[in-house]
């Protein structure tokens, strides 16, 4: 206890300065929030006129995957790159060797993970008309991934590393093959043609939910699986599966 | 009006927080938590923000669409922060992961 007293009171000079400056820095923001004039028009105005050509009833699908579908594009691509960045980093400790589970735990995630599956398809699905939609689909499934992970079920180990990364990339390729198909077709990046924005909203948001989800479970696990892709150079390096390719 | 207000000074509280502890320690973990409160922050004020109810309580989506951008972003940059600092840890002797009595003296070695 007094060691943590000790250091409270420890604020030498340099950190005083920085609470004064941080103080004067969030005043200053505090007065410009207080400042924000009231009623302004925003863009709910534009969004709500151009409901109906977005081919969805959700406002904020409508703005994630229509009218700035871009920035959502470039939001897959950096999960992307984060899986890219953790893969090269480090190896996956999961899964391990199958420890002491509890029967209940096993029970549980064998009875949660098909229902969170569900769910998901459930959300993706609302996204069209209230809140819901890809990410939180994902979401979802990234969590009944995590559940698996650590409940370390036998047929983890079992998964191949191929169909993986298919899974990882199939978002991203779809996103970026609709909008160059739409590029060549109206002219626009993103420009969805007249009429199946809708459709084409729902596939995308049905891969990015796959996507994002083996994205989230990729990045708890912490590292690339064990169960590599046979280098072909070298296939001493990987005896288990060196003879799958 | 008062409820939004509140929201946005708590979410800016948070940001003047978590901006002292990123600069003030060194420790990675540290410093990704302060990064997280930050963007926490962040978040809270525009979404309340986007909540200057226009009419009807009519809420700006293009706010809302942002957060959820963000918040997907700041979990792959945690994600990849965390791996980081794990692999300084493994394979540097910097002492950014050790205390400060241990930090001095392999500075002093490595000086």
């Amino acid at each position: 206890m007094s060691k943590i007293r000790n250091r409270r009171k420890r604020l030498d000079g340099f950190q005083r300065l920085l609470l004064l400056l941080v103080i004067c820095l969030t005043t200053l923001l505090g007065t410009i929030i207080l400042t924000i004039p009231e009623n302004t028009p925003g863009l709910a105005g534009a969004v709500a006129r151009l409901q109906e050509r977005s081919g969805v009833e959700s406002p904020v699908t409508a703005v994630l995957l229509n009218f700035r579908g871009y920035d959502t594009l470039l939001e897959v691509m950096v999960l992307l790159l984060a899986v890219i960045g953790v893969w090269s980093l480090a190896k996956a400790p999961f899964p391990q060797q199958v420890t002491d589970i509890s029967p209940v735990q096993m029970g549980v995630v064998r009875l949660l993970a098909p229902l969170m599956c569900l769910v998901a398809a459930y959300l993706i699905w609302q996204g069209s008309h209230l809140a819901g939609g890809a990410f939180q689909g994902g979401a979802i499934l990234g969590a009944a991934g995590v559940l698996m992970l650590v409940t370390e079920l036998p047929w983890l180990r079992g998964i191949p590393a191929l169909p993986l990364r298919i899974g990882l990339v199939l978002g991203p390729l779809l996103f970026v093959g609709v909008a160059l198909s739409c590029l060549f077709l109206t002219g626009n990046l993103l420009g969805y043609p007249e009429g199946t924005a809708g459709w084409l909203i729902l596939l995308i948001e049905a891969a990015c939910a796959i996507s994002v989800g083996l994205t989230l479970t990729s990045l708890f696990a912490g590292g690339r699986p064990e169960n590599e892709i046979p280098d072909k150079h070298h296939p001493a390096d990987h005896a288990p599966n060196g003879d799958r390719s | 009006m008062i409820t939004t207000l509140l929201y946005s000074l708590t979410g800016l509280i948070l940001f003047g927080m978590g901006l002292f502890t990123l600069i003030t320690h060194s420790h990675p973990l540290r410093k990704i938590l302060a990064v997280n409160v930050m963007s926490t922050g962040v978040f809270l004020i525009l979404v309340a923000t986007a909540y200057i109810p226009l009419g009807q309580g009519e809420v700006d989506p293009v706010p809302h669409a942002m957060v959820l951008t963000g918040i997907v972003v700041s979990v792959s940059v945690t994600a990849l922060a965390l791996i980081l600092a794990c692999r300084v840890q493994e394979t540097s002797n910097l002492a950014l992961l050790k205390r400060k009595e241990q930090a001095k003296t392999t500075k002093e070695v490595a000086g």
